[in-house]
């Protein structure tokens, strides 16, 4: 009796297994964590019940390691920053072109469609469209540190072993900006690039006594800031918005030299498997009432027309607290990085990460 | 005949997955990152081959001296785990009752239950400066503020003996418990000091448990990622994140996989010359019958 039981349950498995082989597609996404919240990735399978999402977390150093590794398989859908699609398929070919027409180009931000065309287009071929935007910048406690300005105040001793940054390009050309200086003018000539990272480099080395620690992640950016170790840092302003729906003196401060601005994309790899599929995730994630969910769970501003005005409501408040309109005109969008200038940035990383300090 | 023929099969069949999988697992890939690191990028999509990414790393400070901090560390914690691990040992194997022994031996396992990175976020909880350990010294008055005991080498040391302790121990373990009792006796009777028995008697036993334990547990440590990233902090540069750093966030898997050879270059050096120091060798130790 339990022989045939299992028998035929091993049959029905079988028979389940084939069933939903046969009609099912399956999505591979590769995006940021909170990219693909579950209750989006909910509505998006009831509304196409053939299609399962596959989610796999990452940043952009890794996702373009992972296609890379494969030569753009694996996945159906990434979801790299602008700056990162240009040198990245010049060098090792990992995504195809997008068709355009097949997006609702309509919806979304005129601003940032442009930026993304004007650094996304090879040999005439549009291979990235915009999806979410935001800005790396400072998050300060007011209630400890009211004075905060800038990027030089990560460095100030009156905040000594309270501050703490990303160790990564970002932090580069923050502090690039706070010297004065304009980084994105000098990537045509890597050798005044060079003398300014030295500076930079050594500005860092010696602001390392007034840090704490670097982290690397949202997580340990939160941990750090709402147990009060550190009260400036460093900090991606959707990481800020959401810690301060949950301590209102952690505000977000775009640094009067101008927020960093970011804008993470949808490419398709190479050897993508289901455009179909994607271009339908794509379309679905940009309806206003999904936008929504999707920057509830981002932090990060859709780039779709009033992407601002569609945030949930708290973190409109924290949007609202944080920029005014003269902050948004001032906004730097990251420029695409010419080959070369990766490798400079990460020995300046290296060197002020191998140096001593206290 | 008949009977050579199915000792052979046997044979062949015993040693297949061995060989498949040092061959596919080991070699295949040690020999592609040895390929990668011999070539040269010229321009996109360009290489040539040559030796110019070895040449890069012995002319940047910077890496040899990572190198070098990460195997000093990995030898002072092989020798702390050593230190912490024997006396563990040989209580399971000669002092505890025959009884508990599996209880105990057991109990040195269970933090291998836990992912390594669950146990390193554990140490964070306790140690931050806001965590358990700090708020209690302040409790009991010993400290005024809060204290700081993350982030720092210290730190990275303890908590990879924590990591490594047990592959320590196990070893040992195994050896001890194979040590005939009325040998230590017969030290005693023959009018040695504890000393003298647990330096000419048990030590010698107990060596190729030792050397063993030694290696797995400096290997393990040169080679680990999560621990000292985690808990060391700003300082900490620990010799397998620059393979990270050059693989990922460089894209530059030519110098990735040179650092990656040198790794297992060095790390196997500085075992030969262990042995070596020690007047050791891996016949008369390991592989003891």
């Amino acid at each position: 009796m339990k022989s045939k039981f299992a028998l035929a349950a091993t049959t029905a498995l079988a028979l389940f297994v084939a069933n939903t082989d046969a009609n099912a597609e399956t999505l591979r996404l590769l995006t940021w964590g909170g990219y693909a919240p579950d209750n989006v990735i909910k509505l998006f399978e009831e509304a196409n019940p053939d299609i399962t999402v596959e989610v796999t977390l990452s940043n952009n150093e890794e996702m373009i390691a992972k296609l890379r590794a494969t030569g753009g398989a694996g996945y159906d859908l990434a979801q790299p920053s602008h700056d990162r699609i240009f040198a990245a398929q010049k060098e090792y070919n990992i995504y195809k072109p997008l068709d355009l027409s097949k997006v609702g180009a309509a919806s979304l931000d005129a601003n940032l469609l442009e930026g993304v065309k004007a650094n996304a287009t090879i040999d005439g071929e549009l291979y990235a469209v915009p999806h979410q935007w935001g800005t790396s910048g400072i998050v300060a406690d007011i209630s400890k540190a009211p004075n905060v300005k800038g990027w030089g105040d990560l460095c100030n001793p009156e905040y000594k072993g309270r501050t703490s940054m990303r160790l990564r390009r970002t932090i580069l050309l923050g502090t690039a900006f706070g010297l004065g200086k304009d980084p994105f003018a000098l990537y045509a000539d890597k050798a005044a690039y060079q003398k300014m990272l030295d500076e930079v480099t050594d500005t860092l080395i010696a602001c390392k006594d007034n840090v704490k620690t670097y982290w690397n992640g949202g997580d340990d950016l939160s941990t750090l800031l709402l147990s009060g170790e550190v009260v400036v840092s460093e900090a991606w302003d959707s990481t800020a918005f959401k810690l301060y729906g949950q301590n209102k003196n952690l505000v977000y401060v775009p640094p009067e030299t101008g927020a960093l601005a970011w804008i993470d994309t949808f490419v398709l790899p190479r050897k993508s498997e289901a455009d179909e599929a994607a271009y339908k995730w794509i379309n679905f994630v940009m309806k206003p009432e999904i936008v929504k969910l999707m920057s509830d769970s981002t932090g990060a501003i859709a780039a779709v027309k009033n992407g601002i005005d569609l945030l949930p409501d708290d973190k409109k408040a924290a949007v609202k607290a944080a920029f005014d309109d003269k902050d948004l005109a001032n906004l730097k969008f990251f420029a695409n990085i010419p080959a070369g200038l990766e490798d400079m940035e990460g020995k300046a990383l290296e060197r002020i990460k191998a140096a001593t300090s206290n | 005949m008949a009977r050579t023929d199915v000792g052979k099969l046997s044979f062949i069949l015993l040693f297949a997955p061995f060989a498949l999988w040092i061959a596919l697992l080991i070699i295949l890939p040690q020999l592609g990152i040895g390929y990668i690191s011999l070539r040269e990028k010229v321009g996109p999509g360009e290489y040539t081959f040559g030796f110019s990414n070895y040449v890069a790393f012995l002319s940047e400070p910077i890496y040899w001296n990572t190198l070098l901090r990460t195997a000093w560390m990995s030898i002072l914690v092989t020798a702390m785990a050593l230190a912490v691990g024997f006396p563990v040992a040989y209580y399971i194997a000669k002092i505890a009752q025959r009884r508990s022994r599996a209880a105990l031996f057991l109990m040195c396992l269970i933090p291998l239950w836990v992912s390594d990175l669950v146990r390193a976020f554990g140490w964070i909880v306790i140690l931050r400066e806001t965590g358990l350990v700090s708020s209690l010294l302040q409790k009991i008055g010993l400290v005024s503020g809060p204290v700081e005991l993350l982030y720092n080498d210290a730190t990275v040391v303890m908590g990879l003996v924590y990591t490594v302790v047990l592959f320590m121990i196990v070893p040992l373990v195994s050896t001890l418990d194979g040590m005939d009792n009325s040998l230590i006796e017969a030290g005693y009777n023959l009018g040695g000091s504890r000393l003298t028995v647990f330096r000419r008697i048990v030590v010698p036993y107990a060596m190729p448990g030792i050397v063993a334990g030694c290696i797995i547990v400096f290997m393990l440590t040169a080679g680990s990622y999560l621990t000292p990233i985690l808990l060391g902090g700003k300082n900490s540069m620990w010799f397998t994140e620059q393979i990270y750093e050059q693989f990922v966030t460089r894209y530059n898997w030519e110098s990735g996989a040179t650092f990656g050879v040198l790794l297992l270059v060095f790390t196997s050096f500085v075992v030969w010359l262990g042995l070596r120091l020690t007047g050791q060798s891996l016949a008369s130790t390991v592989a003891k019958d």
